[in-house]
């Protein structure tokens, strides 16, 4: 014991005495800590409704509130539909990252199967549009000429001609529609997100959300033809004013500069 | 068979080419013609072509106009269109619409020619602008060009709106809104408006007449003045002869350069297929105004990013930046949100055209003016001319400011703020930091005068001091240094004539004392190097 204590003062006596006890703490944890059993699934038959609660209780409840509620930082999920669901999540705009103007698309984080788990958890909490089928949405054998008819009556107001997307006031803005999902799509116009109104049938009929699909993929997607060009973003006259300044005039002068830099040879003689 | 050698011999036929000279001297007189400007020079300088770049675009737009007036029909019949492109089959439309639809897709050539004609539309105003710019901040519009600078300016503006009238025939959605954003301004004109409105449309907006209408002032009226102005620009230049820059040799009396023929007819000839050839290409390559995305124009639709092209920019401008007030007295109402643009558009493009006669009403300078001044010579024009290009591009924001926002992720609200303020604020700090950086330059024109250029090399002397070593200028560099004139600015006079009887001095005469101080006065420009100073200096006392 004399050893001991006479070492009590050495510089390193702190360093091992902090050793020895995170050894103990970090012993008496392993001793202790419930096993980390395999937890089989023992109701196989677990709703998807329950499966979702618990993701919404992990990613959404600290805005909407634990029972869908709604806080003061997000709205009321009570009927806004497993359809709703689908598009926000489905294009990663929730969870949300921060609060903002709008909430931007980014990477989507939750599994399709996931998404339908929080779509049937939602679902469940008040009735509201459901996830469109396939054949609700498919832009098979619709008019194209009607859905740009529609589409210049009901969306080009925000989203421009061909929806290459619009200011709104404060930072908000109408996204670009560039090879969105037709499903997306049509789920925006059923549920209106954000700040975008709603489309419901009574206003916009199935036929005509699948018109407005047809058209889009025609004149908005990654293989839509651009006869005349470059398409210079698709933003009218501001991008073509800017590439007339930059490489029509600019262009030109230097041609003159190139020009006037070649004079006559009788300069030199 | 003769037997004289002589070539003189009056029996022997001129060559054919000469007949034919012969025969249209004695009937138009163009050998003296050809006499007195076959030699005619131009200076060479690379800016001296911005005019040509508008001349030939203009050129190039006549030509492909034509082209485009076989195809078109400027009518607003409705019709049901069954054309090439498939998004608007079956969709009614106006006959002006489809035909242009046809034109892009059905006609040969046609889509080339509409993008050729509608990118040379775009060059022609930006390369007026530009040259503009470059009479002005080189003081080219002084005695005697101020009338040719009038021309200059009007052609301008009425490019502006042959350009909207043009851009309106297709009766697409874009330009119907165009059409649409006009008529409010020509109704938001007090009492006059809605008779205007009324009359130019034929009843109420949009009517049925406002195409065939619009075709005629686009076609004949507008470009019939423009060739006109064009002509006498021309006529005006040659007449003028062309400025130069200041240099050994030049002086306000002679031109230095190359004669017309040959030099200046392969330049020039060369550069109108430069020009053209450049057009082409730029409208091979990328697409402008593509009507069939853009859909029919209809009263109940509208899309967002709905500007015109950008020679109207600032106006479109004016009116987003402009906040929406309005006067609604005794039942009627004055929109003061619309009507305060309108005014100021008219005042902000007439205060440029204006400024040659303010300014020589603040010299008082009567002499004629060839030499070009370098726009640091001039610090207080410059400044003034910075100022009202920095207004123009804040507008040019201001009416793009939805494109503004989504592309830098800013909010519409700010950028509009942006431009509401910078408007007033920005000209004034450009006006300043011009001015300044105008002012330094002179400076150091002067000691690059009077001390010659820093060579970066560093000696030390014997005693130990480091010095760089300057090298004087060349004789020609010193001349073209300073060779510009300077004003002395105007004084009002002593207070009192030689009786001791006050002297009557009115407002105008003390305005322009004032405005004649802040042009040349002590702070305003720097006293160029006189031949004393120089000759002091590089005597050997006192140089480093």
């Amino acid at each position: 014991m004399k050893k001991l204590s006479a070492r009590r003062r050495h510089p390193l006596a702190a360093v091992v005495v902090l050793l020895l006890a995170l050894a103990a703490t970090g012993g008496l944890y392993t001793a202790f800590a419930p096993a980390d059993k395999a937890q089989a699934d023992t109701s196989a038959q677990s709703l998807a409704i329950d499966e979702g609660k618990k993701l919404y209780a992990v990613g959404c409840a600290s805005c909407h509130g634990t029972g869908g509620e709604g806080t003061t930082d997000g709205p009321s999920l009570v009927g806004v539909g497993a359809a709703a669901v689908d598009f926000q999540v489905g294009t990663g705009r929730m969870p949300a990252q921060q609060p903002g103007a709008q909430i931007p698309a980014k990477k989507v984080i939750y599994s399709q199967a996931e998404i339908d788990q929080l779509a049937a958890f939602v679902a469940a909490l008040g009735a509201g549009p459901s996830v469109p089928t396939e054949e609700q949405y498919s832009p098979e054998g619709a008019d194209i000429a009607e859905g740009g008819e529609l589409f210049r009556t009901n969306c080009a107001q925000c989203h421009n001609f061909t929806g290459k997307g619009g200011a709104l006031t404060n930072g908000k803005y109408a996204p670009t529609l560039e090879d969105v999902d037709p499903k997306h799509i049509y789920e925006a116009m059923q549920t209106g997100p954000q700040n975008m109104p709603s489309f419901p049938d009574t206003t916009l009929t199935e036929k005509n959300k699948q018109d407005i699909i047809a058209y889009l993929d025609v004149v908005n997607s990654d293989d839509s033809a651009s006869p005349g060009g470059l398409e210079l973003g698709g933003l009218g006259p501001v991008s073509e004013g800017l590439f007339g300044w930059i490489f029509g005039l600019g262009g030109l002068i230097a041609v003159a500069v190139w020009v006037a830099a070649r004079t006559a040879k009788a300069k030199k003689s | 068979m003769s037997t004289t050698t002589s070539t003189t011999d009056p029996r022997r036929k001129a060559p054919a080419g000469e007949r034919v000279a012969d025969w249209a001297d004695g009937r138009l007189g163009i050998y003296s013609l050809a006499k007195t400007n076959m030699r005619k020079i131009f200076p060479d300088h690379w800016s001296f072509m911005l005019g040509e770049i508008c001349l030939y675009s203009f050129l190039i737009i006549i030509l492909t106009g034509v082209y485009l007036t076989l195809f078109f029909h400027p009518s607003m019949n409705e019709v049901e269109y069954h054309g090439s492109y498939i998004p608007l089959q079956g969709q009614l439309m106006s006959e002006a619409f489809a035909s242009t639809l046809d034109i892009s897709f059905d006609v040969r050539g046609g889509l080339l020619i509409r993008q050729i004609h509608h990118w040379a539309a775009i060059v022609f105003l930006a390369g007026m602008f530009v040259h503009m710019m470059r009479v002005f901040f080189t003081g080219a519009f002084r005695k005697p060009r101020e009338i040719n600078w009038m021309f200059g300016f009007l052609l301008f503006v009425l490019g502006m709106f042959t350009g909207f009238t043009g851009y309106s025939l297709p009766d697409d959605l874009l330009s119907g809104t165009g059409v649409r954003f006009t008529q409010g301004a020509i109704l938001a004109t007090p009492i006059v408006g809605t008779y205007i409105s009324m009359f130019l449309f034929g009843g109420e907006f949009p009517g049925t007449d406002f195409v065939a209408r619009f075709y005629s002032i686009h076609i004949l009226l507008l470009p019939g003045i423009m060739l006109g102005l064009v002509v006498g620009h021309l006529i005006l230049v040659w007449y003028h002869k062309h400025t130069q820059f200041a240099g050994p040799g030049k002086t306000n009396k002679n031109v230095v350069g190359m004669p017309l023929l040959p030099v200046y007819t392969a330049k020039a000839g060369g550069f109108f297929f430069l020009v053209f050839g450049f057009i082409a290409m730029v409208a091979g390559i990328a697409s402008i105004n593509p009507i069939w995305v853009l859909g029919p124009y209809r009263p109940d639709q509208v899309s967002t990013g709905a500007q015109p092209d950008w020679y109207m920019g600032f106006a479109e401008g004016l009116i987003r930046a402009m906040p929406g007030w309005e006067i609604n007295l005794w039942g009627h109402t004055l929109v003061l949100g619309v009507f305060i643009p309108l005014v100021l558009f008219g005042l902000f493009l007439g205060v440029i055209a204006l400024y040659p006669f303010i300014e020589s009403w603040v010299t008082g300078d009567k002499r004629e003016h060839h030499i070009l001044d370098r726009p640091r010579n001039a610090p207080t024009r410059t400044a003034f001319g910075v100022a009202w290009v920095t207004s123009y591009m804040i507008m040019l924001i201001g009416g793009g400011n939805d494109i503004v926002a989504t592309h830098f992720h800013l909010s519409i609200n700010s950028v509009t703020w942006f431009v509401r303020i910078g408007f007033f604020v920005g000209p004034v700090i450009a006006f300043v930091v011009t001015k300044r950086i105008c002012l330094g330059l002179q400076r150091r024109d002067r000691d690059k005068v009077l001390h010659g250029r820093e060579s970066g090399i560093i000696k030390r002397l014997p005693h130990g001091e480091f010095i760089e070593v300057h090298e004087p200028l060349s004789q020609e560099a010193l001349h073209t240094l300073t060779a510009h004139d300077q004003y002395q600015p105007a004084e009002i006079g002593p207070a009192v004539d030689e009786n001791g009887v006050e002297r009557k001095v009115n407002g105008t005469q003390k305005l322009r004392a004032k405005l004649s101080n802040a042009y040349f006065g002590e702070d305003n420009q720097i006293p160029k190097p006189t031949a004393e100073e120089y000759k002091e200096i590089t005597s050997g006392h006192g140089h480093h």
